[in-house]
């Protein structure tokens, strides 16, 4: 890591630049940008920087350099193997932790001042859909696929994805993509009023950075105060949320799912 | 409504065009996993391609098991 108080930052899972009051979140961790604990370090450095860039942007773009797409969520190899190698009460207090630093780091990016936009291609899965609901705009590649598989595994979305949802979409959609865990391509998502943009393969990038020109030409105060007004954060759901998937992920069918997961040789580990 | 035979060479075709595999060489009952050389991720990219292509939702559990064009296609003959 380097550069962590200046506008700039290369990790091992993401880099961020600032760049014409753009703050841009490049996520670059092989093989879709599972979030475990590297790229969990690395957020909270972005987190904490931004109490020392925010006043020198007006907009936030979240994007990923891989071909595979946005963020596949959770790194569940790593949880699966942690978990295994410790007791289940120690496990347990493991993902608490991990929860709780999560939170903190996404509660930072949806409370920022900042206009923030998610620009998403390909899988947008569980905990990196959870990333991309904590921005105030998504923006999708239309091969875009938005999906929250956690109930396949026994578990519940855990990093803020129930409560942001329910804040932003009717709760019928919200039931449609928990209790069913299929996956929506960026079309229907747009639909629902998920996505704001819909572009061309390989355009979402380009789509955020015009849109965060525009949002540049704005009050920066103006901008931060009509989203504070808009955009409230539920705390107090999102604390719920990490009550409940840890009173889940203490149950034995839970380490089950996971285990048959990361065993899986299955072309199509993604269905249940 | 198209028939099911037109879903299943426009099937066939946007799969040939897409991952580049000579269209003689796919046949309807052919394992797409294997015809195509796909893994779980590039499958989600073919359901999305064909759910752009049909103009239709394909729930993914309603693909599970599912391995060769014939079935795939009369999956989305019956959303069409």
């Amino acid at each position: 890591m380097e550069g962590t108080n200046s506008g700039e930052f290369k990790g091992h899972a993401l880099s961020w630049h600032l760049d014409g009051g753009v703050i841009e979140l490049a996520l670059h961790r092989a093989p879709c940008n599972e979030i475990g604990s590297l790229s969990l370090t690395e957020l909270e450095s972005l987190a904490a920087a931004l109490d020392d860039i925010e006043n020198r942007a007006h907009a936030l773009i979240i994007y990923s350099e891989m071909s595979s797409g946005f963020c596949a969520g959770a790194d569940l190899r790593e949880l699966y193997e942690r978990a295994h190698a410790m007791g289940k009460s120690q496990a347990t207090a493991g993902v608490r932790d991990f929860l709780e630093r999560i939170h903190r780091v996404m509660n930072r990016i949806d409370a920022s001042p900042l206009t923030t936009i998610a620009a998403v291609h390909g899988v947008t899965f569980g905990g990196g859909f959870e990333l991309a609901l904590t921005c105030d705009l998504i923006i999708a590649d239309k091969m875009a696929r938005f999906c929250f598989p956690e109930l396949r595994l026994g578990l519940i979305p855990g990093f803020g994805g129930i409560p942001r949802l329910k804040r932003d979409l009717g709760n019928a959609v919200v039931r449609d993509l928990l209790l069913t865990g299929r996956s929506f391509n960026a079309t229907k998502a747009q639909q629902i009023g998920l996505v704001s943009q819909v572009v061309s393969e390989g355009e979402a990038l380009r789509a955020a950075r015009a849109t965060a020109a525009q949002i540049g030409k704005f009050d920066r105060k103006t901008s931060a105060s009509a989203k504070q007004f808009i955009k409230p954060i539920p705390h107090e759901e999102l604390r719920r949320e990490i009550d409940l998937f840890c009173e889940l992920f203490s149950r034995p069918a839970v380490e089950a799912g996971l285990k048959k997961f990361v065993e899986s040789t299955d072309a199509q580990p993604y269905l249940p | 409504m198209q028939t099911a035979e037109k879903t299943l060479d426009e099937i066939l075709n946007l799969a040939a065009a897409h991952f580049r595999v000579p269209r003689e060489k796919l046949s309807p009952d052919a394992d797409f996993f294997k015809a195509l050389g796909i893994d779980s991720l590039q499958t989600l990219d073919l359901l999305t391609r064909l759910e752009q292509h049909f103009h239709v939702e394909l729930p993914d559990y309603e693909l599970q098991g599912v391995t060769d064009f014939r079935t795939l296609a009369s999956k989305i003959q019956a959303r069409l």
